[in-house]
């Protein structure tokens, strides 16, 4: 292609790239070392029918001409990723003097709210993206195998969790699993136990939650899976046949090597959504039991007072953890196509 | 604060109810020649009532329209921050007040209330350093909710304590009626930090120390508030971390409870005959709001419900909408079926029975929620670190600890401390 032609092909998908991504990360970073000016309050006496009472009160005059001095804020750096509620730096400093044993160390980590958010965050994307891609890989081959006529039905039923909108799917399963639902019941028969609630239990919401999370996303690896298992190559199939190489050998010197392009696209999806994981922890009301990075965004943002550097910072963190994860996939891709091209 | 499908629902069915109810309401002429009214809102009924009646001012030369939810307060500063502000008037109560008047975006009404007001009695203005900056339609506060007929089969008087409320429970509990027999809003999040202000205020803890944002809540009265929560959680549904009011209500009707702390305005869909049996609505009986600790003052908080206007608006739409919510809170609003829906602070209100527990309340000398600008980020550290307590992953120390050090780092990203 022409350098000139590449550049007018090339020029929408650049601006788009530009407007929607690039600026939008240069925003959340500036607003992450920016933080609201020192509040001018002062008291004054605060009056309604339950009678009159001391209260303190914003300076507004005082905070416009402040505002007027530095309109995006003040300049805090790095200080909004290092506080108690992000890295905690100092936190884990003292931690680390103090802590007698990596036990106790461990312990007062996970129980700054970061960590104890990315060790959830991190065990649910571990085991939801492998899970889910080897269970819609295992749908894929069972629709596969079925005759003909019954594949519509089959891949409509599969479909399912994937056209159920997330946060429904997700309120669905938590009704049922109510001490008083039908899965509920069942874990409580089952257990022999007739006070056991999922809802109360940390290990068994992190349970639900990753079962949801299977659930929900298994059936886009299914679609995935099943559009390449129509690319298979008939004729090695066929002369592996004839080897006389069994079902399990076809799929595992086959169809596995013939899918992996598509496994390694499929993990960086969904690596990426499942690090965001957000949906369920609303749903579920889990927020005592499991917290995510994408939850502390929200948590922020919607309280009585907007905590807007705060959840920038933890976008911005976000962003990096995502880079972070994605990185031995990437190399991967760069390995298998980056040198091909070139 | 939970996103909810069957919130969705009700409010689908709810505007239904409510457009219904406007259509019975006859347009009324409030004398305003134009302008634009825009509510925004929590959605209960009272404020329904409120919203439906502001709308008769509406004519072809005056706007009038709402947009309750019970997200209000996501959208409600944002809403109101552009100029002009896409919403004319906020309703509000005693805690959501503060974001508004923190960032400026509401006006002082004392002109509007000279030129259309006077008639407005003097305690349902709401002032600020003397200046009116809402007027008040409502009153609410949490206060106890008890079965009738479970209490007389175990032979206990109401509690007037919440360590009462405990050797309640635990007859209840043992004559084998019910195994969970305390309800309670005790969702992680904004309900359970509601909870401990409720008890910490009972206990007679301060919040901060006096006249600055430093938090004091690492006490013995914090660790006694805890203490008490924890036990009655013994007595609760083991999913209590994941029942808000909403669900609370639910788990009444259902006939699962017997003694609870609720708020006023959600105890008239207790005792109407939808959603429960006989059994249940019929016995159910408000009562004064609890003590613990041998405190004197119940351990709960008194608030308001009122309306605002936006400061970024012409003066010809804060006049419309002055007129248009003073009159969606007049005398005029109140019938059969509004009387019961709150405690109104309107002339002409008569409470109903149901009513009751809010007015005892009052009448005890129950403490307002704190109107502190940085009142909403302690409340939310305390709701976000109390189930740690709770379910025993540590002991009521470190999650005071936790609590206090969550809310100074917010407190200095906010600039409220240095």
């Amino acid at each position: 292609m022409k350098h000139r032609t590449f550049f007018w092909f090339f020029l929408p998908s650049a601006a788009a790239m530009f407007l929607f991504i690039a600026l939008p990360i240069v925003s959340v970073l500036m607003q992450s070392v920016f933080a609201p000016h020192q509040q001018v309050v002062r008291e004054v006496e605060n009056c309604s029918v339950f009678g009159c009472t001391k209260t303190t009160t914003v300076d507004l005059a005082a905070t416009a001409a402040l505002r007027e001095a530095e309109p995006l804020g003040r300049f805090v750096g790095g200080s909004i990723y290092t506080d108690r509620n992000h890295l905690a730096f100092s936190e884990v400093a003292v931690l680390a003097s103090t802590a007698d044993g990596i036990s106790t160390f461990l312990d007062g980590l996970l129980n700054l709210p970061f960590y104890g958010a990315l060790l959830f965050t991190l065990t649910y994307t571990l085991v939801v993206t492998p899970l889910s891609i080897l269970l819609g890989f295992v749908v894929a081959l069972a629709v596969n195998a079925v005759p003909r006529f019954l594949r519509g039905p089959m891949i409509f039923v599969s479909l399912l969790p994937m056209i159920i909108t997330p946060l429904v799917g997700a309120l669905i399963l938590f009704w049922m699993v109510d001490a008083r639902g039908v899965l509920g019941a069942l874990i409580q028969s089952l257990a022999g136990d007739p006070n056991l609630s999922v809802k109360a239990s940390t290990p068994l919401m992190w349970a639900m939650l990753m079962v949801y999370g299977i659930w929900s996303s298994a059936p886009f690896a299914f679609v995935v899976y099943y559009a390449g298992l129509q690319t298979v190559p008939q004729d090695t199939l066929e002369s592996a046949m004839i080897d006389g190489a069994s079902r399990w050998e076809r799929i595992r010197y086959v169809i596995v090597p013939h899918l992996l392009p598509l496994t390694t696209f499929m993990a960086l999806i969904k690596i990426m959504d499942n690090f965001r994981v957000f949906e369920p922890i609303v749903s579920f009301n889990a927020s005592a039991h499991a917290q995510s990075l994408s939850y502390f965004i929200y948590s922020d943002l919607g309280g009585e007072t907007r905590l807007l550097s705060s959840a920038a910072a933890t976008s911005v963190l976000t962003i990096l953890g995502v880079v972070v994860l994605l990185s031995p996939v990437l190399v991967r891709t760069w390995k298998t196509y980056g040198r091909g091209a070139a | 604060m939970t996103i909810s499908i069957q919130r969705l629902a009700q409010t689908v069915l709810l505007s239904a109810t409510a457009l219904a109810c406007t259509v019975g309401i006859a347009n009324a002429d409030c004398g305003i020649k134009s302008g634009r009214v825009s509510i925004v809102g929590n959605e209960f009924p009272a404020i329904k009532t409120v919203a439906a009646n502001a709308a008769t001012c509406a004519t072809s030369a005056v706007e009038v329209k709402s947009n309750l939810t019970a997200d209000h307060q996501k959208i409600n500063l944002a809403g109101m921050s552009g100029n002009p502000a896409e919403y004319t008037s906020a309703v509000i109560a005693t805690s959501s007040i503060v974001a508004l008047l923190n960032e400026g975006v509401i006006r002082p009404l004392d002109e509007l209330v000279a030129a259309h007001g006077q008639d407005i009695p003097k305690n349902r203005l709401v002032t600020i350093d003397g200046k009116v900056m809402a007027v008040a339609f409502m009153a609410n506060a949490q206060h106890q909710v008890y079965r009738k007929d479970v209490l007389e089969k175990v032979g206990v008087q109401p509690p007037k304590s919440y360590e009462e409320m405990l050797a309640a429970a635990e007859k209840i509990r043992a004559a084998g009626i019910m195994q969970y027999p305390v309800g309670g809003a005790y969702a992680a999040g904004w309900n359970l930090g509601q909870e401990f202000v409720n008890m910490y205020i009972g206990m007679g803890g301060e919040f901060f120390k006096p006249g600055t944002a430093e938090v004091a809540v690492n006490n013995d009265q914090g660790v006694a508030a805890l203490e008490m929560m924890k036990k009655l959680t013994g007595y609760m549904n083991p999913d209590y971390l994941t029942h808000d009011s909403n669900a609370t209500s639910a788990e009444w009707e259902a006939g699962n409870v017997a003694l609870m702390n609720m708020w006023g305005s959600r105890t008239g869909v207790l005792v109407d005959t939808e959603g429960s049996k006989p059994e249940v609505y019929e016995n159910t009986m408000v009562g004064a709001p609890m003590t613990v600790g041998g405190g004197a003052i119940p351990a709960t908080t008194l608030w308001w419900d009122g309306w605002t206007v936006a400061k970024n608006i012409s003066d010809a739409d804060a006049e419309a909408t002055f007129i248009a919510m003073k009159r969606g809170s007049g005398p005029e609003i109140l019938n059969d079926a509004t009387m019961r829906e709150a405690v109104w602070m309107i002339e002409g209100y008569k409470p109903a029975p149901i009513n009751e527990g809010v007015m005892q309340t009052m009448t005890m000398g129950a403490k307002p929620y704190p109107m502190l600008p940085y009142m909403g980020l302690l409340h939310t550290a305390l709701g976000d670190n109390i189930a740690d307590f709770l379910t025993g992953k540590e002991d009521a120390k470190t999650t005071l600890a936790d609590i206090e050090a969550a809310y100074t780092a917010a407190a200095r990203e906010k600039g409220f401390l240095k």
